[in-house]
């Protein structure tokens, strides 16, 4: 009965020792790992960051500070363990100098470790939980933090007429932020909150939104991880929420540019603050905007595919700084205090927090020409991540 | 024939079942060789090695009892949340984790048989189903505890044994769950050879022959299950203390799913069924998912349903045939 079991890892013991033999080749290059969602729930994070991170290569070439840039996808479905193992054997096997990638919360931080003992900076592209670069010293982050962009939010509104406010935020590290950040902010100018939280897998919101409807808001805020968004608006609208005068409110995430257009007209009106939206009027974002469509029909990019472009730029930038030495204390050490004109506008890398400073805007939605956007309004200038700042 | 014969006569066979098979040795040494011969495919071997213990305690309970469980996640998440806790609350030392993960798993086993052994197979795949989604749930809702879904964090490991510090390319990890698989497979071995595993196998073709022959039905299985959740609980445990790592994710529905998709490559009903499922099936994962990131569900999809379509008695049969041409050559040299 047993020996069949005995060929058969026979065989496979071969087959594992071939593939292990591919590894050693292209020295020169330096590699930079890529761990993201590319299937699963949250694979439209997966797929904007690979594509803004192609995209990077096509337009600013694959050469800084004289080194070429080698990019190797993996792809974890989203599952904190396949990253920890991923990111442990690019260290490992490929000899990755940098990680990078990174969809959610859990996912960075599952990593964190494995950048302290192998010292190989961790560039977060997307994961937005403040915390998260308190985790190790070798954390970068080019996306956003939900505080930074929660409490410009709390501001407008109270400045806005908003005096009563309903939260539904997902029940995960971002969400929790968003939720304490924008709820602590609001309180102290004056106004009341109520808060409630949705499960991050597998959401069903009407119960939630069933709850707004009773209590009667001046404006609801929400949290949605991105791609989430289209089925939240989708129960606001079933809920007839849209129509009871609620204004819906919060970081930008549920008007994701992504999925904007497959939300529909239901998203018009909605007042968001948030980093990066596709209707940026720069020249640098309409010239990152329409090479990004051209290489990517039917693609919008959102803000996870400008946190992929920069953290690129910050990896190419890093290298440009050290000569193309690429040992992680000297690229970290390059990193801190980078600054660099993003799609976004200009960005800079807090050389305390190695978290990101950017400009904040406030968005509405609605129509340019035949297309749903967030157009932005007005603009606060260089804000830091407020919980890290307040420490 | 004299009772004492008879006896003799079973104690006789019962023996000739535990014979060790020459292949089996070969098994293991190649599986301890892989520590030397794959020094860059240790991480995932660890995972291999994980799988596999999932693997045998689900074999336990499906193959040997016939005990069918869609929720045998629950233990596998019990045991990881038990060692993760007591590695960061109270001792980092990998051996009192693993014992503690095996014991909190082997208890839910225990307390959530009586809910399990009643009814029939499809009674018994939603009692499972919902053990297990209620324990998600409940490591959802307390996230002081657990991390919620943001997953447990900071657990730092003690050396095994207080000599082996986890490194990072796996070394000390494939080395720990390896030695921990081969230990409870010894186990497993021994106990499904036993008087008790024979009355297993008599429960699970004809229950109601079995406790006419004075079997206790009941006991026997809840004490399998146990048995089995505590194995799973161990599988749990190395899963936290190597990764480091405990997320929502040990408790969820596609761990138990895959589990049983490894048993079906592997086929249940032998112990080593859930060992070469493991091995086969993270292999090809891995292998396809560095091929192609976007796509490799499809592949594994349309590979697994080619495989139970036919594929497996293709597969299994010349395997068989090949193994039984070698067999036959061993034993005419030893003549």
């Amino acid at each position: 009965m047993t020996h069949r079991r005995m060929v058969l890892t026979g065989i496979l013991g071969v087959a594992l020792a071939a593939s292990a033999d591919g590894a050693a080749l292209a020295q020169e290059a330096v590699k930079i790992g890529l761990v993201l969602p590319m299937t699963g729930p949250f694979a439209s994070t997966g797929r904007q960051i690979d594509a803004a991170v192609k995209l990077f290569l096509a337009r600013e070439g694959a050469v800084h500070g004289g080194r070429k840039l080698e990019v190797i996808l993996k792809d974890d479905a989203g599952n904190a363990d396949a990253t920890r193992r991923l990111a442990q054997e690019l260290v490992v096997n490929d000899k990755v100098s940098v990680l990078a990638g990174f969809g959610l919360t859990p996912l960075a931080m599952a990593t964190a470790q494995i950048a302290t003992q192998a010292k190989v900076p961790e560039v977060v592209m997307a994961a937005a939980t403040a915390s998260i670069t308190e985790a190790s010293p070798y954390i970068v982050r080019t996306s956003f933090t939900l505080p930074q962009a929660s409490e410009p939010m709390a501001d407008w509104a109270w400045a806005n007429g908003i005096k009563k406010v309903f939260t539904v935020v997902t029940d995960y590290g971002p969400g929790i932020d968003a939720e304490t950040s924008f709820a602590g902010k609001f309180k102290a100018a004056g106004g009341s909150v109520e808060s409630v939280r949705v499960p991050l897998r597998n959401p069903d919101f009407a119960p939630f939104l069933q709850r707004v409807s009773e209590a009667k808001p001046d404006a609801l805020f929400v949290f949605v991880p991105s791609g989430v968004g289209a089925q939240f608006m989708k129960q606001f609208v079933e809920r007839g929420l849209d129509k009871a005068g609620i204004k819906l409110i919060g970081p930008g995430d549920v008007v994701d540019d992504d999925i904007l257009e497959g939300i529909g007209e239901v998203a018009l009106g909605a007042i968001t603050t948030h980093h990066y939206s596709a209707a940026h009027d720069s020249p640098a974002n309409k010239a990152f905007v329409a090479d990004f469509q051209k290489a990517n029909p039917g693609m919008r990019p959102n803000f996870m595919a400008v946190g992929g472009y920069d953290g690129m730029r910050l990896v190419a930038e890093a290298l440009k700084a050290t000569k193309g030495d690429a040992s992680g204390e000297k690229l970290i050490a390059a990193m801190k205090g980078a600054s660099w004109e993003s799609p976004r506008g200009p960005v800079r890398i807090d050389p305390e927090t190695r978290d990101i400073i950017q400009n904040v805007y406030v968005r509405k939605t609605q129509k340019v020409g035949s297309e749903l956007h967030n157009v932005e309004f007005a603009t606060i200038p260089n804000v830091k991540d407020p919980v890290k700042a307040r420490k | 024939m004299s009772a004492a014969a008879f006896e003799a006569r079973v104690r006789e066979a019962l023996r000739a079942g535990r014979r060790w098979y020459p292949a089996e040795f070969l098994f293991w040494l190649a599986a301890f060789a892989a520590f030397l011969l794959l020094p860059g495919q240790l991480l995932l071997l660890n995972e291999v090695a994980i799988l596999a213990l999932f693997a045998l305690s689900l074999d336990l309970v499906l193959g040997y009892a016939g005990i069918v469980s869609l929720g045998h996640a629950a233990f596998l998440g019990m045991g990881a949340y038990a060692a993760g806790l007591l590695a960061r609350h109270v001792t980092a030392d990998p051996l009192a984790g693993l014992a503690c993960g095996m014991a909190a798993a082997g208890l839910l086993g225990l307390a959530t048989s009586p809910l399990v052994l009643r009814g029939s197979d499809l009674t018994r795949l939603m009692v499972t189903l919902g053990v297990a989604l209620i324990l998600y749930e409940l490591a959802n809702s307390f996230a002081s505890v657990t991390g919620g879904a943001d997953g447990l964090q900071g657990i730092m490991m003690a050396p095994v044994l207080g000599l082996f510090d986890f490194d990072l390319f796996g070394r000390t990890a494939y080395l720990y769950s390896l030695s921990v698989l081969f230990l409870l497979f010894l186990v497993a071995r021994r106990v499904v050879g036993s008087p008790f595993g024979l009355s297993l196998r008599a429960i699970r073709d004809n229950p109601l022959r079995a406790s006419a022959s004075g079997v206790p039905n009941g006991r026997r299985l809840a004490a399998v299950y146990a048995l089995a959740a505590a194995y799973a609980g161990a599988a749990g445990a190395l899963l936290a203390q190597t990764t480091q790592f405990v997320s929502l994710d040990v408790l969820d529905f596609h761990r138990s799913a895959d589990l049983m998709l490894v048993l079906i490559i592997g086929g249940a009903g032998y112990l080593y069924g859930g060992l070469v499922g493991a091995i086969a099936f993270k292999l090809l994962q891995d292998g396809i998912a560095s091929l192609t990131p976007q796509y490799w569900m499809f592949w594994i999809g349309l590979f697994l349903v080619l495989f139970v379509l036919g594929g497996r008695e293709v597969i299994h049969g010349a395997v068989r045939a090949v193994v039984g041409r070698v067999a036959r050559f061993g034993r005419g040299a030893a003549r």
